[in-house]
C-alpha cells in the first residue's frame, strides 16, 4: 500500500513541478503560493520597515543630541517615537521572523510547502496596506499616533488625534495577518512533517516558532479585542476604559499587557532559534542540551502569561499583587538562565569560527544577557518606582530587541543566505558590518541606564543639561548604527546579483535537512518526503 | 490518494481548532473586563466601591474609632466648585454617619456631573459601606446653582487593625455630552 501512495505522490508532484514554475512579472509577487516567495516578500517588506521605523528612530535621536528644541515640534516628536515603537514591533520583526519562518521551516522539516498556501499569500498580503494605512496618518489632520506605541487610554482614546481609528484599523489588519501566518506554521509543523521527523528531532528553530504561534493565537485576539474597545469608546459611547461613565483606565493597562507580555516572547523565542541553529554550526558541536531548551522555551512561554503587572507597578496595585508579579518575574530568568547556559555549553571547547552570523549570534547571547538582567532589576517592584517610565527601561528593551532580536534576524539572515541566493556575501563587508552595528547599538544604549538611573523620563523631546553629554553620545551611536545598515542592504543585494557559488552545504558544520538540498534552493523543494533517520 | 486525503482532512480539522481558539481569545478580551471586576470584589483589592446602596443596619457599635478624611477632586477642566463639607470625621465602627459635599455650578450653562469615588488604602474599600452617596446619581445643575449633596455611610467592624484612617475621594466628572447612563445604571 505504502509503494502505491508514493508512486501516485511522486507522480502527482512530478506533473506539479513542470507546470508550476514561477510566474512571469509582477504578477508572480500577487499569485504567488510558493513559501520561499512569500518568505522573501516578508523579509523585503521587513527591511523597509526597519527603514522607516530606523529614520524614525534617526530624528528622534537627532532631536536629543542636545538639549532644547532643535528640529522637530515636540508632538511630532510623540509622533516620531510611537511610529518608530510600532513599526519596529509590528512591521520589522514580526514579519522578519515570519518570512525566516517560511522560508526555513518547509525546508527544515522536509514539507513541499506550507499547508496552507493560499491563506500564506494572503497573510502577507494585507501588511502593506495596514501599513500604509498606519503610514497614511501622517499626512491627516491632527497628524498621526501621538500617544506612545503602548496606546494607554484615555491619551488614546479621549485625547487622540482623529487618525486614532485608521490606527485601530490598521493594527486589526495586521492582527489577522499575524494570526493566519500562526495557523499556517503550526498546521504546516504538526502535519507536515517528512516521516521520521519526530517532534524531538525537529530543529530549534521550528519548535521556538511551534511556540510562538501558539502565543500569537492566543494573544493577537485580545490585541484586537482591547482595540475595539477602544473604537467602541472612540465612537460608539461605551466606557470600557472612561472612569465618568464607570469604566477604568487601569484596565486598559491590564488587557494591553495582557497582550504585550506575551507580545515581547514572540519576537524574542525565533530569536533562540536562530541562534540555536547558528552556534553549533560554528562551534562544530551538537546543541548541548536540546530537550531543556524545548523545556525552557515552553516554561518561557507559559510564564509570559502570568508577569503583565510588571509593566505597571506604579498604578496603584496591592502590595500582594506587587509580589506576585515580581517574583513571576524574576522565574522567568531560571528557563532563560538555561538557554544560555546552554549556548555557552554548546561553544565550550568547540572549534569554533567566526563567521558573521556566529559573530551576531555571540552578540546576541551577550547583549541579550545584558538586556536580561536590567529587566531582573526593573522586576524588582521596589526598584521599579524609580526606573518607571525612565530611560533605563528605554535601555532595557533596545538591549533585548536590538541586539536580542535584530540581531539573531541579521544572524539569521547571513546564516541561510547562500541557501537562498546560491552565492556567498561578502564575508569582509559582512564583519565590518557586524563590528559597526556592534559599536554603535552599545554606544546608543549603553549611556541610556546611566540616564535612566538619573531620572530621565522617556518619551520627551527636552531635557535637563545634566543628561546633555550621555544623550550626545547615544545620538553619535545611533548614527553610526543606522548608517551601518546600509552595509547590510548592499551586502545583500550584491550576494543576489554576483555570482559566488555556494556550496550545498554551505558550511562546514551545518546540519539539517536545509543544507541537504542544492544552493539556491529550487523552486520546489521535498516533492518527494526525505527520510529522516 | 489516500494519504493525501488523510493529510487534507487532519489540516481541516486543525484549521477548525484553530480559528475557534482565535475566537475564543478575542472573546476572552472582553472577558476580562468583567473577570478583572469580579477578581478585585472577591479579593477586595484596587478600592472598587460597591455602588449599590447598602441595606441601613441598626448594628450596635464598636468602640474602636478610626479616622475617615474626605477629599474632592475635579477631573480636568471639570469648572465646578466641589469640595467636602467636613474634611475629616472621627467615626466608630458600625454606626452610620452622615455628612455632604458642596457643589456649585459656576458656568452659565446647564451641566450634569457624576462622582467616582476610591479608597485609600485599598483594602479598606470593602468595609466602607455606603448607605447614601451622590455618586449614585448623576448630578445635574443649572447655570449658577449649588447644592448639598448627602452621603450616609458606616464603616463595619472588621475593618483590619492596623489601618487607623482611611481617604475617601471623589473625583467629579463633566458627563453633560455624554448620552449613556448614570455610573449607578452601568453596575
Amino acid at each position: 500500500m505504502s509503494t502505491s501512495t508514493e508512486q501516485l505522490v511522486s507522480s502527482e508532484s512530478k506533473t506539479h513541478d513542470t507546470h508550476h514554475g514561477p510566474a512571469k512579472g509582477i504578477s508572480r509577487w500577487f499569485y504567488t503560493t510558493n513559501h520561499k516567495d512569500i518568505g522573501s516578500m516578508y523579509l523585503w517588506f521587513s527591511l523597509i520597515m526597519f527603514i522607516t521605523g530606523g529614520s524614525m528612530a534617526l530624528m528622534i535621536r537627532a532631536e536629543l543630541f542636545q538639549p532644547g528644541l532643535q528640529f522637530i515640534e515636540p508632538d511630532f516628536f510623540n509622533q516620531m517615537t510611537t511610529m518608530h515603537g510600532l513599526i519596529m514591533v509590528f512591521g520589522a520583526v514580526m514579519p522578519a521572523f515570519v518570512g525566516l519562518a517560511n522560508w526555513m521551516i518547509p525546508m527544515m522539516i522536509g514539507a513541499p510547502d506550507m499547508a496552507l498556501p493560499r491563506l500564506n499569500n494572503w497573510s502577507f498580503w494585507i501588511l502593506p496596506f495596514a501599513f500604509s494605512m498606519m503610514l497614511m496618518t501622517f499626512f491627516m489632520q491632527g497628524g498621526a499616533p501621538n500617544f506612545g506605541w503602548t496606546f494607554y487610554a484615555p491619551l488614546s482614546t479621549t485625547f487622540a488625534p482623529p487618525s486614532v481609528t485608521f490606527f485601530i484599523f490598521a493594527v486589526h489588519m495586521m492582527g489577522i495577518s499575524s494570526i493566519m501566518g500562526a495557523i499556517n506554521v503550526i498546521v504546516t509543523i504538526l502535519n507536515m512533517r517528512a516521516p521520521g521527523m519526530v517532534m524531538m528531532k525537529l530543529p530549534l528553530f521550528v519548535w521556538t516558532w511551534l511556540i510562538t504561534a501558539f502565543l500569537l493565537i492566543l494573544v493577537m485576539p485580545v490585541l484586537a479585542g482591547v482595540v475595539t474597545m477602544m473604537l467602541m469608546d472612540i465612537h460608539f459611547g461605551t466606557s470600557f476604559f472612561n472612569a465618568a461613565g464607570g469604566g477604568d483606565p487601569v484596565l486598559f493597562q491590564h488587557v494591553f499587557w495582557f497582550f504585550g507580555h506575551p507580545e515581547v516572547y514572540i519576537m524574542i523565542l525565533p530569536a533562540f532559534g536562530v541562534v540555536s541553529e547558528i552556534i553549533p554550526t560554528f562551534a562544530r558541536k551538537k546543541l548541548f542540551g536540546y530537550s531543556s531548551m524545548v523545556y525552557a522555551t515552553s516554561s518561557i512561554a507559559f510564564l509570559s502569561f502570568i508577569v503583565w503587572a510588571h509593566h505597571m507597578f506604579t498604578v496603584g496595585m496591592p502590595l500582594m499583587g506587587e509580589l506576585f508579579f515580581m517574583f513571576a518575574t524574576m522565574l522567568i530568568a531560571v528557563p532563560t538562565g538555561v538557554k544560555v547556559f546552554n549556548w555557552v555549553a554548546t561553544m565550550f571547547r568547540g572549534s569554533m569560527t567566526f563567521e558573521t552570523p556566529m559573530l551576531f549570534a555571540i552578540a546576541f547571547v551577550v547583549l541579550f544577557s545584558i538586556g536580561g538582567f536590567s529587566g531582573l532589576m526593573l522586576a524588582i517592584a521596589p526598584a521599579d518606582f524609580q526606573y518607571h517610565d525612565t530611560y533605563f527601561v528605554v535601555a532595557h528593551f533596545h538591549y533585548v530587541l536590538v541586539p536580542g532580536s535584530i540581531f539573531s534576524i541579521m544572524a539569521g539572515v547571513y546564516y541561510w543566505l547562500p541557501k537562498w541566493t546560491g552565492n556567498y556575501y561578502d564575508e569582509k563587508m559582512g564583519k565590518l558590518h557586524f563590528w559597526l552595528s556592534f559599536i554603535g547599538i552599545n554606544i546608543t544604549f549603553f549611556p541610556m541606564h546611566f540616564v535612566g538611573l538619573a531620572g530621565m523620563p522617556r518619551r520627551v523631546p527636552d531635557y535637563a543639561l545634566q543628561f546633555a553629554d550621555f544623550n550626545a553620545v547615544s545620538s553619535v551611536g545611533a548614527f553610526i548604527f543606522g548608517i551601518s545598515q546600509l552595509l547590510f542592504i548592499y551586502n545583500v543585494v550584491s550576494c543576489i546579483r554576483k555570482s559566488n557559488q555556494a556550496s550545498d552545504k554551505v558550511w562546514e558544520g551545518s546540519h539539517g535537512l536545509e543544507w541537504t538540498i542544492p544552493s539556491p534552493a529550487p523552486y520546489h523543494t521535498f516533492t518527494q518526503p526525505p527520510k529522516v533517520d | 490518494m489516500s494519504q493525501v486525503d488523510s493529510q487534507t482532512k487532519s489540516n481541516k480539522k486543525l484549521i477548525i481548532q484553530l480559528v475557534l481558539g482565535t475566537v475564543a481569545m478575542f472573546g476572552f478580551g472582553f472577558a476580562l473586563v468583567p473577570l478583572y471586576d469580579v477578581f478585585c470584589r472577591i479579593t477586595g483589592i484596587n478600592g472598587k466601591l460597591d455602588l449599590t446602596p447598602a441595606v441601613y443596619q441598626a448594628g450596635s457599635a464598636s468602640n474602636r474609632e478610626i479616622k475617615i478624611q474626605f477629599i474632592a477632586v475635579n477631573n480636568e477642566s471639570m469648572p465646578w466648585g466641589f469640595k467636602p463639607m467636613d474634611s475629616s470625621l472621627k467615626v466608630k465602627l458600625g454606626k452610620t454617619y452622615q455628612t455632604a459635599y458642596w457643589a456649585e455650578n459656576l458656568t452659565a450653562n446647564y451641566m450634569v456631573a457624576q462622582a467616582v469615588p476610591s479608597v485609600s488604602p485599598s483594602e479598606a474599600a470593602q468595609f466602607l459601606q455606603k448607605v447614601d452617596c451622590f455618586c449614585f446619581n448623576r448630578q445635574p445643575l443649572n447655570a449658577g446653582e449649588q447644592r448639598e449633596m448627602g452621603l450616609a455611610f458606616n464603616v463595619l467592624a472588621g475593618m483590619p487593625a492596623h489601618i487607623k484612617t482611611i481617604t475617601l475621594s471623589y473625583t467629579l466628572f463633566d458627563i453633560t455630552a455624554a448620552t449613556g447612563k448614570s455610573i449607578a445604571d452601568v453596575n
